[in-house]
């Protein structure tokens, strides 16, 4: 049960540790560790620029983790694959490029109550600036989006609709299709921030019927510092750039310039080669899972986590049936503050978020101040659900007990 | 670590039942405190009569255990004492929760305050504590 445990030398080197904070961000292979090592050791240099075999060599692996990446989620043009910082980068890319060249006074952007605030403020903020307005589309009281109402919202005005596909918060898995569909028929951008996807579903781009998917490799078990726009060329070649600087230009005079061909024009300055290397390799160790096999055993652990916290007299889980969520366990236990159920957990080596999990908007819709949040990986076990099962109920028992 | 240093029953018993946890419609200060991390609220109330006396001090807060108990047995604290007074009490507060001063040691000087002396060895919880005396401070005028 633990072998999978042993592909990660931060679990290794900390044995008695229950890491349930995998949404925030995951843990390491060893696989990804020594692709980024090997490429500093082998074939470190600034790519795209050397006239020397070591720089072309560093172009090429960078160019060969861009084709791997693109394959795990589905993106048969790998040029359509721009590389950035993460989720909220690749998000405040479109929202900057494609909104400031093309949102109107009056325009309409509409986002929905479950978004992460990287998926939230960049639209509000992108409205004010344009004299645009928000809407917001309501969450029914079990923490889906409600559809009914998102289709009621959407009209001509209507230029983009930007949504998760799953709730970092709750776990909720969205209709990506069905909401691309409806943003389309109205003449809409369909924007997916796909940050808790991508590293627990199956994703295929090309399938979805998106116009852009953004994700982040830190928490699909690459580095901190690489994640990803993908978009669909049409996309792509109508935005502006969004930085300028080296790489990205093709001609520079001295009063204008001309832009690089995609994906370069997005990406101005020297690449992040070794954690674009890393995030292939974290793709290749998760296709060697399987993706269907990594929800199988979140889903899994999920379940008895969940039946094992229902047990408990006073906890109130969040969000839909499980079926319908990622491996992501929010919840309540009454009388005691998520902050101190995290202290109290933390004693006993378990790790879980605690707070409003960056999506205020949402926790002020659902009317909780704050929740505890576990979440499971590849990496989770029966071990760590039975310590937090035990961490609860001890807090319970701290709290009653006088 | 022991939680019971952290989580003493005078601590569960005032986020149980808060003392002063009231508005105040007579004061001659409120403060507002928001901790964007974790999303805690606390506003504080004091009342300063014209010779510098704390006459009253109140709050309502929605947070954890230890941010309620601590504006709790901070209100109680202050009541009666001058505006240097509560001052100094919150230096030495300061000075219990980063594990500078011994909560045994302190006892004379602190009092029930001492309860939350456990919170120095837990660091990302000092912050909790010391909300409700962030805010009284400002609310002395003495934010910085």
């Amino acid at each position: 049960m633990s072998a999978r445990r042993e592909d990660f030398p931060l679990l290794v080197n900390n044995p008695g540790l229950h890491y349930l904070d995998s949404a925030a961000t995951s843990q390491k292979p060893r696989a990804v560790l020594d692709a980024m090592r090997d490429y500093y050791e082998r074939d470190n240099a600034n790519p795209h620029r050397g006239a020397y075999d070591l720089s072309a060599r560093a172009t090429e692996r960078y160019h060969d983790a861009r084709v791997r990446i693109a394959k795990f989620i589905g993106l048969q043009d790998s040029d359509c694959l721009v590389f950035t910082r993460g989720t909220t980068e690749a998000l405040n890319l479109v929202a900057t490029a494609w909104g400031g060249a093309n949102v109107q006074p009056g325009d309409e952007i509409v986002v929905t109550g479950l978004e992460h605030h990287a998926n939230f403020v960049p639209w509000q903020q992108l409205a004010r600036a344009k004299g645009a307005s928000l809407r917001i589309c309501p969450v029914t009281t079990d923490g889906r989006i409600d559809l009914e109402q998102l289709k009621g919202m959407l009209g001509e005005r209507t230029r983009v609709v930007a949504f998760s596909h799953v709730s970092n918060a709750l776990g909720t898995i969205n209709p990506v299709t069905e909401i691309a569909r409806a943003a389309h028929a109205v003449g809409a951008l369909a924007i997916c921030d796909g940050a808790q996807g991508t590293p627990h579903l199956p994703v295929s781009f090309d399938a979805l019927g998106l116009d852009a998917y953004a994700f982040s490799g830190h928490k699909m078990c690459g580095p901190m510092g690489i994640g990803g726009l993908a978009a669909t060329r049409a996309l792509l070649e109508s935005m502006p750039p969004y930085q300028f600087g080296g790489d990205m230009i093709e001609i520079v005079g001295d009063e204008r310039s001309t832009w690089n061909a995609l994906p370069h024009k997005f990406e101005a300055g020297t690449p992040n080669v070794a954690d674009a290397i890393g995030l292939a390799a974290a793709c290749e160790y998760l296709d060697g899972i399987g993706m269907a096999q990594v929800r199988t055993h979140e889903l899994a652990l999920l379940g008895r986590a969940q039946d094992a916290l229902l047990a408990i007299d006073g906890v109130t889980v969040y969000g839909p049936g499980v079926n319908d969520r990622s491996g992501v366990l929010s919840f309540t236990l009454e009388g005691v503050h998520p902050h101190d159920l995290a202290t109290i957990l933390d004693q006993q080596g378990v790790c879980i978020r605690a707070g409003h999990h960056c999506a205020q908007p949402l926790m002020r819709r659902l009317a909780v101040p704050a929740t505890a949040r576990a979440s499971f990986y590849v990496y989770s076990t029966e071990e760590d659900v039975a310590a937090l099962a035990a961490g609860v109920a001890r807090a319970k028992e701290i709290f009653s007990n006088f | 670590m022991s939680l019971d240093a952290l989580y003493q029953e005078i601590i569960l018993e005032h986020n149980r039942r808060p003392r002063n946890s009231r508005e105040m419609t007579d004061a001659t200060a409120r403060v507002d405190q928001h901790n964007p991390l974790c999303g805690d609220e606390l506003t504080l109330w004091v009342r300063l009569g014209d010779d510098g006396t704390l006459d009253d001090a109140s709050f309502k807060a929605s947070g954890c255990a230890i941010s309620r108990a601590s504006a709790s047995l901070m209100t109680s604290a202050v009541k009666g004492k001058s505006r240097a007074e509560a001052l100094e009490l919150g230096e030495k507060f300061r000075e219990l929760v980063t594990g500078k001063l011994d909560p045994v040691a302190a006892k004379g000087e602190l009092g029930s305050l001492v309860a939350l002396g456990g919170v120095s060895r837990f660091p990302q919880r000092v912050k909790c504590a010391s909300m409700a005396w962030h805010a009284l401070r400002e609310a002395l005028g003495d934010a910085g």
